[in-house]
């Protein structure tokens, strides 16, 4: 009895051996997994900015599943749009989680992206030999702007419509052929069912089918020239004896459970918008969506969901229609020129120079005040702040290949530096509170224990600050 | 430079206070209290039903979130001739109320979320008496409203103050002229009550979704701690 049944499981593993083997030998299957998983090297020292690669890929396939899930009960229809959402919070089983997933997932989907930029624009991962990987991640913000735009119609809300209305509009701004143009994308006069139904396509199918096929091609072509670190040093150029970079390590397993911890963060955060505050404040579901789109009600405040705002407060900062169209397109594409607007050898933030630091700061905070100005009225004084940061924007890009190759910068090492893991970070932030305190006699508590209660210290933190102040002075030069 | 950083300075504080509207009062919400909203369900069918429908709730829906059997809520709280499954739309005709109001009066199941629920507590408190509108009220909230108020005879009647500010006339406050049948007490709580309950309607699951979400996050604290020490000890032969 025994003996059979040891030669059955033989059996059973060598049955699995010959599919497995027949598999192999027709498809690629083991050589993927180890070209992009397993031997693919990455540098040791990713840290913190480094999550949100994959954390954009997980956001990705959260809106791919809910959206599926969503389509099944929308209806794609001017009379129905809007009732039918509402029929998906309601009525339907755990619509309202779905709809919240796909809603938040929008805003995270961007929140995460502008990190992913801003990790690539403080490391140079934009620069040579990695000008393709930049290129198709700007072409996958691009589909990524479109698919947000056209999906915030379909809930047909009055800032669906009205904002759609706005953005179409401009179309109309392009000399000769502007109305005609406009008229063709919105099938109608007006935003309509025609609309409606055609941003359904796009949003639904066209563009996501993009966005898949340009995350394949952002991820091969990154893995063809291999991970950029904080560093900014080409890990390729000094191997072990065995061929493998000294300062890279397999993707799987390192960077796989790694990431997991990202994951387990980041959902946590996106869990606490879900539950606890779908509407962010009006910020990823505005008020005015919530009343029916009416063509013949225009709302006192037009305003694009706060991912467009930047540039939407560009386009607003120019007097003129047109030109402000030109603009708010200049903003993007100046992000595609980027590889090549910078001539600086060096890639990464921590060993270029002063001049560059501190218009990169002065940049970032252009990008956060625009995006401010964006979700404001358009008075005089904030149309006057928004003209200045618009200049200081389109400024950052247009003076790179002016001071870039004659910039000072410091010397870069050889091998990648260590970075702070997360217990060095909080054992750092405690010797800086305890710099800041005075201790107290310990008193014993009621349960038994002893407690030491701790005073702020005038001294203590006034060089604490000192200190901050020194330090930040000295990272920007 | 420096009169760039003048200018900002003086037109920062003007452009906020350009973007201030009417000043709300704030109502207490409270969706725990079942007891209100039950209430507050039964003023809606009483004042409010007539010409506001609320098309995406459904009484089966009340009954089984406000924790009422369904027997009790046909009995005590929707119209008659109401079934259970029934949505709670109005009776009046489209075509009349636009004659009579000249707009139809709009559907109000997501009021609480488009206007919140300030703006429809100071909304319902804010009627007085003005001769030179059709109806005889105007709104503090809502200038030239459409809409008689339905509540006065419980609330009163309250007759406006103005004052002049820099050439305008600026309502300074309400007084209540002549006494309803309810006092401004007892009225501010019935009108509590109908907020909570439009606030409930404007999204039922909230109830679920607030009690849930503290397992979820409780889930990913713990999916988070076990993904930091598999991180670890996976990572303990990398000198970094």
């Amino acid at each position: 009895m025994k003996n059979k049944l040891n030669v059955s499981s033989d059996g059973l593993k060598n049955s699995m051996n010959v599919s497995t083997n027949w598999l192999l030998k027709r498809f690629p299957l083991s050589r993927m997994w180890n070209d992009h998983m397993a031997q693919y090297y990455a540098p040791k020292n990713f840290n913190f900015w480094y999550f949100f690669g994959s954390l954009a890929l997980l956001v990705l396939v959260n809106q791919i599943i809910t959206g599926i899930l969503l389509t099944m009960n929308y209806k794609p229809d001017a009379k129905l749009a809007f009732d039918s959402v509402e029929y998906i919070m309601r009525d339907v089983n755990w619509g309202w989680l779905i709809r919240y997933m796909h809603s938040t997932g929008a805003s995270a989907f961007f929140i995460v992206i502008y990190l992913h930029m801003f990790r690539g624009m403080i490391y140079g991962s934009y620069k040579k030999p990695r000008e393709l990987v930049w290129i198709f991640g700007m072409l996958l913000f691009l589909c990524l702007m479109a698919e947000a735009f056209m999906g915030y119609l379909l809930p047909w809300g009055q800032m669906s419509y009205w904002g759609a209305q706005v953005i179409i509009s401009l179309f109309s701004a392009i000399p000769v052929i502007g109305e005609d143009l406009s008229l063709w994308v919105r099938g109608d006069y007006v935003i309509s069912d025609a609309t409606l139904n055609r941003f359904f396509a796009f949003h639904v199918i066209a563009v996501p089918l993009a966005l898949i096929i340009l995350v394949f091609l952002h991820i091969i072509a990154l893995h063809e020239v291999g991970s950029n670190n904080p560093d900014g040093i080409e890990i390729k150029e000094s191997k072990d004896p065995w061929g493998h970079p000294v300062d890279g390590i397999p993707f799987h397993p390192y960077y796989t459970v790694k990431d997991l911890v990202g994951v387990g963060v980041f959902l946590f955060f996106f869990a606490t918008i879900i539950f606890y505050m779908p509407e962010m404040g009006g910020y990823f579901l505005e008020h005015a969506n919530f009343i029916p789109a009416d063509p013949l009600k225009t709302p006192e405040h037009i305003a694009p969901l706060w991912y467009f705002t930047p540039f939407y407060a560009i386009l607003r900062a120019i007097p003129d229609k047109f030109m402000g169209v030109i603009a708010m397109g200049g903003a993007i594409v100046v992000l595609f020129l980027l590889p090549w607007l910078d001539r600086c050898k060096v890639k990464s933030i921590r060993y270029r120079g002063g001049i560059f630091k501190k218009s990169f700061v002065l940049f970032i905070i252009s990008f956060i005040v625009l995006g401010y100005l964006g979700t404001q009225p358009a008075t005089p004084g904030y149309t006057m702040l928004a003209r200045v940061f618009t200049a200081i924007y389109f400024g950052f890009f247009l003076l790179l290949p002016i001071y870039t190759p004659w910039e000072k910068t410091k010397p870069v090492p050889k091998s990648v530096t260590h970075e702070k893991t997360a217990m060095e970070d909080y054992s750092a932030l405690v010797d800086t509170f305890d710099k800041m305190t005075v201790k107290q006699e310990p008193i014993k508590t009621s349960w038994g224990g002893t407690v030491t209660p701790v005073k702020p210290d005038a001294a203590g933190i006034k060089n604490v600050l000192i200190q901050l102040a020194k330090k930040l002075k000295e990272s920007l030069d | 430079m420096k009169k760039i950083i003048y200018t900002f300075l003086l037109l920062l504080p003007l452009s906020v206070m350009a973007s201030g509207g009417v000043r709300l009062q704030s109502v207490d919400i409270d969706l725990s209290d079942f007891e209100s909203m039950q209430k507050g369900a039964k003023h809606y069918v009483t004042y409010c039903l007539g010409c506001h429908s609320l098309k995406h709730m459904r009484y089966k829906r009340i009954a089984v979130d406000l924790n009422i059997d369904e027997d009790t809520v046909l009995e005590e709280i929707a119209p008659e001739g109401a079934g259970i499954y029934d949505q709670m739309h109005t009776a009046m005709d489209k075509r009349d109320s636009s004659k009579w109001f000249g707009t139809t009066p709009p559907d109000l199941s997501l009021i609480a979320r488009s206007r919140g629920a300030d703006w429809i507590y100071s909304y319902l408190k804010g009627f007085y008496k003005d001769e030179s509108k059709p109806l005889g009220v105007n709104n503090t909230v809502f200038k030239g409203v459409g809409m008689p108020n339905m509540l006065w005879k419980l609330q009163g009647t309250q007759t406006p103050t103005f004052t002049t500010v820099e050439g305008q006339e600026v309502l300074a406050y309400l007084k209540l002229t002549k006494p309803g049948t309810l006092s401004p007490g007892e009225f501010d709580t019935m009108v509590t009550e109908l907020v909570n309950f439009l606030v409930y309607v404007g999204e039922p699951m909230q109830l679920e979704r607030l009690t849930m979400g503290k397992y979820v996050l409780l889930f990913f604290l713990m999916f988070t701690i076990i993904a930091y020490l598999l991180k670890k000890e996976y990572w303990k032969d990398i000198d970094s």
